[in-house]
């Protein structure tokens, strides 16, 4: 991971951050590209958390990583706070590893 | 029922504040640990986490990159997320407007966390105390962390055996769920990620990822049809 590619993600999301403070007033934002943003983040999301859940590499991550990920899923749907949500999906995973489980 | 409170007291904002610190701090040390578990230098996660400050686009980065992808794979992936960025800056910029120094540093602690305390205030200097504390003591905690999570993961050599790799996709799957709220977009997701999962064995790492938002389509389709809404 060069250097570069951080300073140009920096300078990237700085611009972002920028915009609102520096446009106000003479640009605004459309309702729909404010939706399409907000689904583009979801989709990104989701496909990262699917393929980092059941990938490594090319192939299959093996069944203790995605367990804990399930169960991170769940907690998350029933609105767990966030370090809940994060030890218990290390914690299962751990489990399930300790367990025999790779 | 009764009428809300205009404004949160300052001991209620520091105790709020200090609660998504420290669950903003578990994440960052687990992003510092996995980062060098993964064989990525020190620097990597440290330098990031003080120029790019935002969690989400950090995560995506570094999974690309530990996953063999290029650095240009994994910037887009993280400039994309930080699109919404644009918007929260938008929402922000009263708050921010005294002069050029308080937008310039506004701007980077501009994140989920200090919009969302911002606009849980009706009154303007309110909501800008609630901006400053949080994103101030945010971008602090954060960076702290980080440094904490990649001295511990220099020292935790199996990190795999304490399941630290199921971190990474739960924080994402935790940021992504509460965006994923209408049905369009449940739809685009499922399919953006079944996309992504099938086109891993077969494209270079950090690829499959921005393919999913081929997903996206289904909630741009429907709106095409006459009258079409959600």
């Amino acid at each position: 991971m060069p250097l570069l590619a951080i300073v140009a993600l920096a300078g990237i999301s700085y611009a972002f951050r920028l915009a609102g403070p520096l446009l106000r007033g003479r640009v605004r934002l459309t309702k729909s590209a404010d939706g399409l943003i907000a689904a583009a983040t979801g989709v990104l999301l989701m496909s990262l958390a699917a393929t980092q859940a059941l990938t490594q590499g090319h192939g299959f991550a093996g069944w203790a990583r995605p367990a804990g990920v399930a169960v991170a899923g769940l907690l998350a749907v029933r609105k767990a706070p966030f370090p809940v949500i994060v030890i218990a999906a290390a914690a299962t995973t751990a489990l399930l590893r300790l367990l025999g489980v790779s | 029922m009764s009428a809300l409170p205009a404004t949160t007291p300052r001991s209620t904002l520091l105790r709020d504040v200090s609660l998504i610190c420290l669950a903003d701090g578990i994440v960052g040390a687990s992003l510092g640990a996995i980062s060098v578990a993964g064989g990525l230098p020190w620097w990597v996660p440290v330098v990031m986490s003080l120029l790019v400050f935002a969690g989400g686009a950090q995560f995506a980065v570094t999974s690309v990159v530990l996953a063999g992808g290029s650095p240009v794979a994994a910037v887009a992936a993280g400039a994309l997320l930080n699109t919404r960025l644009a918007p929260y800056g938008f929402t922000v910029a009263g708050i921010t407007s005294q002069n050029w120094w308080t937008r310039l540093a506004g701007a980077q602690i501009t994140t989920d966390e200090s919009v969302a305390f911002a606009l849980r205030e009706t009154d303007e200097s309110q909501a800008r105390r609630a901006f400053w504390t949080c994103g101030g003591l945010l971008y602090a905690g954060w960076n702290v962390s980080v440094v904490l999570g990649v001295l511990a993961g220099t020292a935790i050599k199996n990190t795999a055996a304490f399941g630290l790799d199921a971190t990474f996709p739960a924080v994402l799957l935790a940021l992504a769920l509460p965006t994923i709220t209408d049905r369009r977009t449940r739809v685009a997701s499922g399919a953006g990620a079944a996309i992504a999962v099938a086109l891993t064995p077969v494209l270079p790492a950090g690829l499959p990822v921005l393919t999913a938002l081929a997903g996206l389509v289904a909630t741009i389709s429907p709106r095409r049809r006459k009258g079409g809404e959600d």
